[in-house]
């Protein structure tokens, strides 16, 4: 019974203290929607990081599979659309958009992860370049679409 | 007085009910049982598994021995994860051995070319506990021999830290782990290692959704054992355990895990077979949070 009550008093501990963290985290996320300072990462990629080119630049099939991927991986965070969400920035921004695909490619692989965006080197490399591809796909939102969001 | 079975109800349709209704995302899982890398849950996200671990026990009774894992990715930096084991020694007895509670913190930014990742252990178990979730100091298989009634006897309460170096380069992941534990009842200081490599069975994702694809196979093997303790560092009478290992990630969201261990030594098992099912949920800390009236 003992063994029991310390079992349940380590779970809330632990449920307690890591929820409110990533809560904690979670309030700065809120403070940089709509701020361009969230894309500066990119910016931070080396020279030669950013100079790669993609692999499958004209493949149309990798937009296709990036876009299995995305959903699988990165749409949680990021939404469906790729247009962010609550939790992340949206990939259709013009600092996504207008930035090389290897500079996409190397924040995808480092991560951003004081930020909370992870570390995706686990993805093999041709699977982290079929997400640029689609990442790249995904164009600068219509202006519409930039109405009906505004207040 | 409710049975067990009454009492645990209310926790396994919870377990249930977040495991099938709330969604779920893919993780690219490696296939590694013992072994760590570098790669930590995802912010937010938690992880349920369940493994199990058969072994062949010489001069006794072989065994089974079951741990869940709740790993929830506290920070993109930070995952925290909590154990509850138990156990099934054959024309003995099934027994609940403890619980751990184990953190992985990332101290670096960046990928480099060898990834380090922090590890820290609280284990409160008892003697009986099978799981061999690690190997380390002098840790036989002799020791499995004491039945559950007796062993079940002894309560252990340890610390375990662990160095865990992990690197990817060209689809392959190599980690290495350094562990060092102690219990807390004034015994020395324990050492062990765990080594793994794994690549994926391909590199390129296919244009259409498949459950069978060869990139959702990633196949792996492991080497793990003891390195003695503070006063007889070394490899004698240590076991070691040499360990090929798949996993298959669904794009259901749920992966399986298969790993066959071959003892090295006669101070090993002969054999374990080891197999785990996992599923990770997403936005599980959202879900706590509207839980308890938090914002939304």
């Amino acid at each position: 019974m003992k063994e029991y009550i310390a079992a349940l008093s380590a779970a809330a501990a632990l449920l307690t203290a890591s929820v409110s963290f990533a809560q904690q985290e979670k309030s700065s996320h809120y403070k940089y929607q709509g701020d361009a300072r969230v894309y500066a990462d990119l910016a931070k990629a080396p020279e030669k990081a950013r100079g790669k080119r993609n692999p499958f630049e004209n493949y149309p099939d990798a937009i296709a599979a990036g876009q299995n991927l995305f959903e699988q991986h990165c749409s949680e965070c990021h939404g469906k659309t790729g247009d962010g969400s609550k939790k992340a920035p949206s990939l259709r921004a013009e600092e996504v958009q207008d930035a090389a695909p290897g500079a996409i490619f190397w924040v995808l692989t480092n991560g951003v992860v004081r930020r909370g965006m992870p570390v995706w080197s686990k993805l093999p490399e041709p699977q982290r370049w079929q997400l640029v591809s689609f990442i790249k796909s995904l164009g600068l939102p219509s202006p519409n679409s930039l109405d009906k969001k505004s207040p | 007085m409710p049975s067990a079975s009454a009492r645990c109800l209310p926790g396994i349709l919870l377990l249930v009910s977040l495991t099938f209704v709330t969604p779920a995302v893919r993780g690219q899982e490696s296939p590694y049982i013992v072994t760590y890398n570098h790669y930590l849950e995802e912010p937010g996200n938690l992880e349920i598994e369940y493994f199990s671990t058969f072994g062949t026990q010489r001069g006794g009774n072989n065994f089974h021995a079951f741990w869940s894992e709740f790993e929830y990715g506290a920070t993109a930096w930070w995952t925290t994860e909590f154990y509850l084991e138990g156990q099934t020694t054959f024309n003995e007895s099934t027994i609940f051995t403890g619980y751990r509670w184990e953190n992985r913190i990332r101290p670096l930014k960046m990928e480099h070319f060898v990834n380090p990742v922090l590890y820290f252990e609280y284990e409160s178990k008892n003697g009986a506990d099978k799981i061999l979730k690690e190997v380390e100091g002098h840790d036989v298989q002799a020791d499995f021999l004491l039945p559950n009634a007796e062993a079940r006897k002894e309560h252990i309460h340890e610390v375990e830290l662990k160095l865990i170096l992990s690197s990817t380069l060209k689809g392959w992941n190599f980690s290495e782990n350094v562990l060092a534990a102690k219990n807390l009842s004034n015994h020395p200081w324990e050492f062990g290692y765990a080594l793994g490599a794994s690549h994926p069975l391909a590199m390129k994702a296919s244009a259409t959704r498949c459950t069978l694809c060869p990139q959702n196979f990633v196949a792996g093997v492991e080497m793990y054992g003891g390195l003695g303790d503070r006063h007889s560092f070394g490899l004698k009478d240590t076991s070691h355990y040499l360990a090929p290992a798949i996993a298959w990630n669904l794009p259901s969201g749920w992966t399986l895990r298969l790993s066959s261990g071959f003892g090295l030594n006669d101070n090993s098992h002969r054999f374990l077979l080891r197999c785990g099912i996992s599923r990770e949920i997403s936005g599980f800390s959202e879900m706590v949070s509207r839980i308890f009236g938090g914002r939304r």
